[in-house]
């Protein structure tokens, strides 16, 4: 059987299937829905220092083969993670997690890595740099090199932790922002976030979600994240966190032929809240009758 | 994936699926039923082709028994294609349900004689309320409202359910429970002409009540039923847009007076005094 276990720098993952942000809440739902210490991590609900209603409702509509999103993350802010998430996600969860952190401000951010960085379990600080920049009139931090380095140069001034920086797909150029944050000291980058885009209800003559635009996901977008995936890594040496639109075995194989050390499972979590634990299940079997034999040894394949 | 996911995905084959009023089917299911546990719950079902599971209340169901699968009713109007894609299913054809999704209406508390609200589509969980109650063998009042006559369902059931007793309740020695039904159309082809608040000066004494229908009926009852009876409490059954259906994606989240909840787990059934505070 092969053996589909992983690293993401000096961490061992039993195997590569991570349950995104956004998708898998602290973990609390699906631990009633199955053992969720066969996943080789998950990543927590985006979590920013103040607590957050997120966007107005309607902020879910649904696309062909995916979804839009508006949730703007809404979490219960950092101290009540910490004091309320984390000591439960500890008992359902024994291995380590990844903890997604999101700001406004570059100030924010720091001040939720810093916090972090005192808690045990964590494996990686997982940094969304897909939200705006309220001093720099909205602009999110992902859209610019020179924004994407100064937010990966705090977090990494104030944490020992790995930090990986999740890039946002909006941009004109990733592989600059994924260099930037290599240069800038980042120990990995996690990618794609959502896509920019909308949904309009024909009746009413209206976007559906409140917000008019969110970010779209799900196996329509799985092409966009191995296109980028791949360019990344013939940019960086730092791990890829590949993720969008996996939801099969198949397109984790994929995804770590592209440059994905480790691939993130998101949308496909909330419609079919089996499927990690499927993937997993399929993964050594399907290896097998690729040839392969470690699941290291494919990442990055799909280059010559 | 059977033995790693827990009961909440089950398998249900479609053994009815029959138009009843204008747009709308009654779909009769079967499988394991047995995470539903109180009426107000609700399904969330995987079509073919629809990236989002379709959303629906468990209008009744029968728990699994002595080996016998349970039987699930829902009922659905057609309103976009995945409702009609629903309604165009046949006979045997098999479905992935997430099943017993949500809180659901909170029966021990009907007090004496519970009036019953339910608007259009917001009707079918209201008959299952009716018949555990009445099985409780407490009477209870119903207004239903509906905009044509066309449009009307499910009336006849909650009138039929005056017989339930006769087979399905024991150790009630004392009177047999009521269920009295209001019938209300906005065009008056059928019952009285308007809207559900108009008939609720017609109950006589209510403490508690329980209703679903859409957001601006349940704001005007909320209303109606503070200045008619200000001392009844009541419980809504909300709706909203949903990611998941299960708690995962704090896609459906409403403020409340005790702060944000999600609709899908912590609703969709909330007390009156909490939403539409504004
Ligand atoms: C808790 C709950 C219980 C419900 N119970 C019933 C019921 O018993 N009978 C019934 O007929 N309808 C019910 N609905 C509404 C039902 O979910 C929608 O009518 C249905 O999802 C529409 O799907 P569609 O593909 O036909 O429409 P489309 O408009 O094509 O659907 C597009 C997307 O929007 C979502 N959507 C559209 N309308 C609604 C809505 N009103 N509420 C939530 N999501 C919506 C769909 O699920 C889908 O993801 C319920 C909704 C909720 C949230
Ligand atoms: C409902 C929802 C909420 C999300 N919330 C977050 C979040 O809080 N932080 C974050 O970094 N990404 C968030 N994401 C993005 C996902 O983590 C992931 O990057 C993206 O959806 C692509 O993967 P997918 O196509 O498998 O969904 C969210 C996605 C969805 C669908
Ligand atoms: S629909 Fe996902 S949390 Fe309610």
């Amino acid at each position: 059987m092969a053996d589909i276990r992983t690293r993401l720098g000096d961490w061992t993952l039993d195997n590569p299937i991570i349950p995104a942000s956004g998708t898998f809440g602290f973990g609390q739902e699906f631990a009633k829905l199955y053992d969720i210490n066969i996943l080789g991590s998950f990543s927590f609900k985006g979590t920013t220092k103040e607590p957050r209603f997120g966007n107005p409702t309607p902020r879910i509509a649904e696309c062909t083969a995916g979804m839009i999103n508006s949730v703007g993350l809404a979490n219960p802010g950092i101290d009540k993670v910490i004091a309320g998430e984390l000591p439960k996600l500890r008992g359902i969860f024994k291995k380590p997690v990844i903890a997604n952190i999101s700001g406004f401000s570059i100030d924010e951010y720091k001040y939720c890595c810093e916090r972090i960085d005192k808690e045990d379990g964590i494996g990686i600080i997982e940094v969304n740099i897909s939200c705006p920049n309220v001093h720099a009139g909205g602009m999110a931090f992902g859209t610019s090199p020179e924004a994407a380095a100064e937010v990966t140069r705090a977090v990494k001034s104030v944490t020992h932790k790995p930090v990986y920086m999740k890039l946002s797909p909006n941009v004109a150029s990733i592989v600059d922002i994924a260099k930037a944050c290599e240069a800038a000291g980042a120990d990995g980058i996690a990618l794609i976030n959502t896509l920019l885009g909308m949904k309009i209800d024909i009746k009413r003559r209206k976007p559906v979600v409140a917000n008019k635009m969110g970010g779209f996901s799900g196996p329509a977008i799985f092409p966009v994240a191995v296109r980028m995936v791949y360019q990344v890594y013939e940019a960086v040496k730092i791990p890829i966190i590949g993720m969008g639109g996996v939801a099969s075995a198949e397109d984790v194989i994929e995804m770590m032929m592209a440059g994905a050390s480790a691939v993130e499972v998101g949308a496909m979590n909330l419609t079919e809240p089996g499927i990690c634990p499927k993937i997993i299940g399929e993964l050594p079997g399907l290896c097998d009758s690729l040839g392969i034999e470690n699941i290291t040894d494919i990442i990055g394949a799909a280059h010559c | 994936m059977n033995g790693v996911i827990n009961d909440m995905e089950q398998i249900f084959t479609l053994t009815k699926n029959t138009p009843i009023a204008k747009d709308v089917y009654r779909a009769v299911l079967r499988g394991d039923t047995s995470r539903i546990t109180v009426p107000g719950q609700f399904v969330n079902v995987k079509l073919d082709g629809f990236f989002l599971r379709r959303p629906i209340s468990v209008c009744d169901w029968t728990i699994p028994f002595m080996g016998d699968e349970g039987e699930l009713t829902l009922i659905y109007k057609v309103v976009g294609k995945g409702t009609d894609a629903m309604s165009r299913l046949k006979e045997g054809a098999e479905l992935s349900v997430l099943t017993g999704l949500g809180h659901g209406f909170d029966v021990s508390a009907s007090g004496k004689r519970p009036l019953l609200v339910g608007g259009g589509v917001g009707t079918p969980p209201m008959y299952g309320l009716a018949k555990k109650l009445v099985r409780a063998g407490i009477s209870v009042d119903v207004i239903l409202g509906f905009n044509t006559a066309e449009d009307v369902f499910l009336a006849d059931e909650f009138e039929a359910l005056n017989d339930l007793y006769e087979f399905g309740c024991e150790g009630f020695e004392g009177k047999k429970p009521e269920v009295r039904v209001y019938l209300t159309t906005v065009s008056g082809e059928t019952g009285t002409k308007g809207f559900v608040t108009d008939c609720v000066p017609k109950i006589g004494e209510c403490t508690h009540y329980y209703a679903c229908g859409p957001i601006p009926m349940l704001k005007a009852l909320k209303a109606k039923m503070a200045e008619t009876f200000p001392d009844a409490e009541g419980e809504l059954s909300l709706e909203e847009r949903m990611g998941c259906g299960f708690g995962a994606c704090v896609g459906c989240s409403v403020e409340t007076a005790s702060g944000f909840k999600k609709v899908c787990t912590d609703g969709p059934v909330f007390p009156a005094a909490e939403v539409f505070c504004e």
